[in-house]
């Protein structure tokens, strides 16, 4: 366990090393923003708005005093989406395909040689491959991550509206009463947390893959399940730190 | 020309390569053959440093490799060229991108300089027509010639071919061979092929070590090859009922 995390922690020493030039990073950070970031736009957008959309139905059918003003439901809505749904668990889902993704690419790389192809020509393959994907995640997670949010209010407005829940005037007042802005922060301060967690730990995995096409699936599989167990600790602790 | 002394390597307590030492000359093609599983693809790894060797020593025109300061090993690995057993092509790049890749990570040239040395490396492996194509569209011999390319893009001084012919048809595994060693007598590299192909080992085999359970047992030509009586190389050489017919 601790030789595991040592090794770890080496990997990500060894990304900042023998660095190349500006130039090379600067495309392929680019392609990993695309593939990272754009290519998760249809999922995040889908999974955001049936959050906010249920989150709103749930919260509406579980707060049935005559006591509870309605606005609370949209309320409760913006707090959960900006505070845990939008950061926590669409980072969850992001480590499903982006982290996969990540793993399986290097542990492809590996076992076709590509990876020992780079070392021969003297690139710091590490570097080279890893860093580009470490920073679109670092950069890319926050933009997903406020963009789900956003989604999600709008899906738990239009559930709200068209069942009748809420009326539009009471869903707007909900979403600006009481409103902090720093909460806007905390999402964008643990999406790029958790983005790097996902993408380092992917990579480490994909990385140091040994054997064959049954080897690259199983990586896969551990870098997903070890990112989300990741994702839950570091949200404790930042939720510790940032509330 | 390059050296290797005493080099040894274990696994789990199994030794993989066993106090292994021989000359690799220029303008040579040397192939290191043996059974499956013998150690020639460590021996390999651990020449170019991608295995760390127990014990031993590489020298690369005197040389010393495995023990130089990193940037120092760095440079020197910027002489050699190899083409890994698959080709190793990076599957997001065209065939040009992939041979083209080594210039633009490695030189400072202009985009018109490396577009006519990666134009003339692809012509010299024949695939002049194919840089658009992807490395999933080609077959197996083009990925072959084109990881040659790759390897040869940046005039190596020593090439490096990890069983150049394995998946391929006796016909492209004849055609890659040739190539391997005009390139070898055309540009003088110290050329080492890692093979267990008999057909390689009769036609390019002008220096050829033997392998046998981690010890290099035998060395010598093509010629000496068929007539060298050593029960584990007879075993290995005449597997093929064929050579063995040829021999009588």
């Amino acid at each position: 366990m601790f030789r595991k995390f040592g090794k770890f922690l080496l990997f990500l020493y060894e990304l900042f090393t023998r660095r190349e030039s500006l130039k090379v990073y600067w495309k392929r950070f680019i392609d990993e923003c695309m593939m990272i970031g754009v290519d998760s736009l249809l999922i995040v957008c889908i999974v955001a708005f049936f959050i906010g959309a249920v989150t709103c139905v749930q919260i509406n059918a579980n707060l049935v005093s005559p006591l509870i003003p309605t606005y609370i439901v949209s309320n409760i809505v913006r707090d959960m989406m900006l505070l845990e749904l939008s950061s926590t668990f669409m980072c969850v889902i992001l480590a499903g395909k982006v982290g996969s993704n990540i793993a399986s690419e290097l542990g492809t790389m590996r076992i076709t040689e590509q990876v020992e192809a780079l070392e021969v020509m003297g690139i710091n393959a590490a570097s080279y491959l890893v860093l580009p994907k470490v920073l679109a995640a670092f950069v890319m997670f926050p933009v997903l991550s406020v963009l789900s949010g956003f989604i999600g209010i709008v899906g738990g407005y239009i559930a709200g509206t068209a069942t009748g829940i809420i009326t539009p005037e009471q869903y707007i007042y909900g979403i600006r009463f009481s409103f902090i802005p720093f909460n806007m922060v905390i999402p964008i301060i643990k999406s790029a947390v958790f983005g790097i967690l996902i993408a380092t730990i992917s990579a480490y995995k994909g990385f140091y893959t040994r054997g064959g096409a049954l080897e690259v699936g199983k990586v896969s599989t551990t870098a997903v399940t070890n990112s989300c167990i990741a994702i839950l600790i570091a949200d404790y602790l930042l939720a510790e730190l940032l509330t | 020309m390059i050296e290797i002394k005493n080099i040894s390597k274990s696994f789990n307590g199994r030794k993989v390569l066993d106090d292994i030492s021989g000359v690799f000359r220029d303008g040579e093609t040397s192939l290191v053959i043996g059974a499956s599983g013998t150690g020639k693809s460590v021996l390999l790894k651990c020449m170019l440093d991608l295995v760390s060797p127990d014990t031993g020593e590489v020298f690369y025109d005197g040389r010393e490799f495995l023990h130089k300061s990193e940037k120092e090993r760095i440079d020197l690995r910027r002489e050699m060229g190899v083409l890994f057993q698959g080709g190793a092509l990076f599957a997001s790049q065209t065939v040009f991108q992939n041979v083209k890749f080594p210039l633009d990570m490695l030189t400072k040239q202009s985009e018109a300089e490396k577009r006519d040395r990666v134009e003339f490396c692809l012509k010299r492996v024949g695939l002049e027509a194919a840089g658009s194509r992807m490395p999933s569209e080609i077959s197996g011999g083009m990925k072959k010639r084109v990881g040659i390319a790759r390897a040869i893009v940046l005039n190596p001084k020593y090439l490096f071919c990890d069983e150049p012919n394995s998946g391929l048809d006796p016909l492209t595994s004849i055609k890659i061979d040739e190539l391997i060693q005009e390139i070898t007598q055309e540009y003088g590299t110290t050329t080492v092929v890692i093979t267990h192909d008999m057909n390689s080992v009769l036609s390019i085999g002008q220096n050829i070590k033997f392998l046998y359970q981690g010890k290099k047992i035998w060395e010598g030509d093509s010629n000496s090859i068929l007539t060298t009586h050593l029960q584990e190389l007879d075993e290995f050489v005449f597997s093929n009922h064929a050579l063995k017919q040829l021999r009588g």
